[in-house]
């Protein structure tokens, strides 16, 4: 049995973020104007410093842009092997999430692989994992 | 008045261990005395003091010793300080101090990094962090997956370049196996590499995280290292061989491990040369911050001593990196050979190249310029040090 997973402190930039699985929803902070995505999320657009700008539930596909097997246990009781990868968000240009690939051995996992976003909650948190596409 | 350029003179270095008994601030005061001694100045001399990050209250095994303890322990009267982890990288803190001298706002300014986290071990009540419920800032997109260590984040970089350009096992081995050769000529590493790594016992090491083994990552260490930075309208006053800063660079781009294409070095690197004549061909030996294996191979790239994604190719078989080759890298030891003296070794080891006073390590020639680097992902500095 896995501790819990570090827990994220939650404030005015992040929430949407870390709470957006509970409506099934991965929250990007997207620009009013000028349609870019910002993350981590920030309270302007980093592209066009609007302020007009609110979390957009995205369709939480992506690729695997790159990822690493760890094999070190971090914590006392993590299980290991498990993967962590850079998730290319699909419809979101130049943002990419750290992420667990779930569900699959950890030498299914490659490049490029198609996946999609699936939360786990712990207390109130849901963070967001992939798993590929079948 | 300000002076043109600014010149590394002293420098010294603590003993290197594990679990030192000796208090973090001492270590800090023996390396100074020694940088100071061999300046030929006296403290009141010393006019600024520079540290990359200066303390931090709340870990204190990673840097132990703040700007204003220097002050206050030396009797300097100080007329800048400056401490913080807000910089582009380690190096950066003597950049800033050559900033200050060329600015006529201090002569000659200690920069040092004292790093406690071998010995915070022995005593984590005091030195290691509170344990905290969150997570937060930058670490809040990392930690809660698991990827609690910088090994984690350097490991996808190297991942992409093993997928995209063929980086092997074989070739990221060299690095750690060049370093823990040259280790075993240094004195000050002695306590961290006892035997020579063979690239056999590499491959059989126990992987961290793919394709970081064990040999691939740096070991905590308890050190100081202090560089002197002067003016050089000021080197009158001192007794030893000036090294100039020839040229230095800084990169952040995001202050992001995931955000980025390219880890910060590949900027740095390019931007070094805009700032002097020399080229890479210039370069008699290398300083490459190593904290993993895989990030020298990012300034190998990003430096232009190859192209990007040759890296592997030019350290393939560890004759090109070696003291006797075409660029003698990370001469004592480097961070996995020598202990993670987290950043300042390099410069320290490039004067000492310099100079000819690196002993049994001393590469041949008559070494004129030495590059030295600090950082890994989001940010970077380096820094050209040259005899003229």
């Amino acid at each position: 049995m896995n501790p819990p997973r570090p827990r994220p402190r939650l404030d005015q930039e992040n929430t949407a973020f870390w709470t957006g699985g509970a409506q099934g929803h991965l929250n990007i902070v997207k620009c009013g104007d000028c349609g870019q995505y910002t993350h981590p999320p920030r309270l302007i657009c980093r592209h066009c410093q609007s302020e007009n700008i609110a979390p957009d539930a995205v369709a939480g596909t992506g690729v695997i842009d790159t990822f690493t097997i760890n094999h070190q246990p971090w914590a006392k009781g993590l299980e290991v092997p498990f993967v962590i990868a850079r998730v290319a968000l699909d419809g979101v240009a130049g943002v990419y999430l750290t992420t667990n690939i779930v569900n699959c051995p950890v030498d299914a996992v490659a490049f490029g692989d198609a996946v999609k976003v699936v939360f786990e909650e712990q207390d109130g948190v849901f963070y967001p994992l992939f798993e590929k596409v079948a | 008045m300000a002076s043109k350029e600014a010149y590394i003179t002293g420098v010294g270095q603590s003993e290197v261990g594990v679990r030192l008994p000796r208090h973090p601030l001492l270590l800090t005061l023996d390396a100074a005395k020694e940088a100071i001694a061999e300046a030929g100045l006296t403290f009141d001399q010393i006019d600024g003091v520079f540290s990359f990050p200066g303390k931090s209250h709340g870990y204190l095994a990673f840097s132990p010793v703040g700007t204003d303890e220097i002050i206050e322990a030396l009797g300097i009267k100080s007329k800048w300080q400056m401490g913080g982890l807000e910089q582009p990288a380690q190096l950066s803190a003597i950049g800033m101090a050559a900033w200050a001298v060329k600015q006529g706002i201090c002569r000659h300014v200690l920069c040092f990094r004292t790093v406690y986290e071998a010995g915070g071990m022995a005593d984590p009540a005091q030195y290691m962090p509170a344990r905290s419920e969150t997570v937060s800032g930058a670490s809040q997109w990392t930690s809660p997956f698991w990827a609690t260590s910088a090994a984690c984040w350097t490991a996808q970089y190297a991942a992409r370049h093993v997928h995209k350009y063929g980086l092997t096992r074989q070739q990221l081995g060299q690095i750690a196996v060049n370093g823990s050769k040259n280790a075993m000529l240094n004195p000050r590493a002695r306590a961290i590499t006892k035997e020579e790594l063979t690239l056999d016992k590499y491959m059989d090491a126990r992987m961290i995280s793919t394709p970081l083994c064990l040999y691939d990552c740096d070991r905590f260490s308890d050190a100081s290292t202090v560089i002197i930075v002067s003016a050089g309208d000021a080197l009158d006053e001192i007794k030893c061989e000036p090294i100039r800063i020839a040229a230095m660079s800084g990169s952040v781009d995001r202050y992001s491990w995931d955000q980025v294409e390219w880890p910060a070095a590949y900027d740095a690197g390019r931007d070094l040369w805009t700032r002097t004549d020399y080229t890479p061909a210039d370069v008699d030996t290398a300083q490459f911050y190593d904290g993993f294996a895989f990030l020298p191979i990012t300034w190998l790239e990003g430096l232009g001593f190859c192209e990007k994604g040759e890296g592997g190719q030019f350290i393939e078989g560890g004759t090109r990196i070696a003291r006797d080759g075409q660029l003698p890298l990370n001469t004592a030891g480097g961070q996995l050979g020598a202990g993670r003296l987290h950043g300042f070794g390099f410069a320290h080891e490039a004067v000492t190249q310099l100079r000819g006073q690196a002993g049994e390590r001393q590469i041949a020639g008559d070494p004129r310029v030495a590059v030295a680097t600090s950082g890994g992902g989001p940010l970077a500095a380096a820094l050209l040090l040259t005899k003229d």
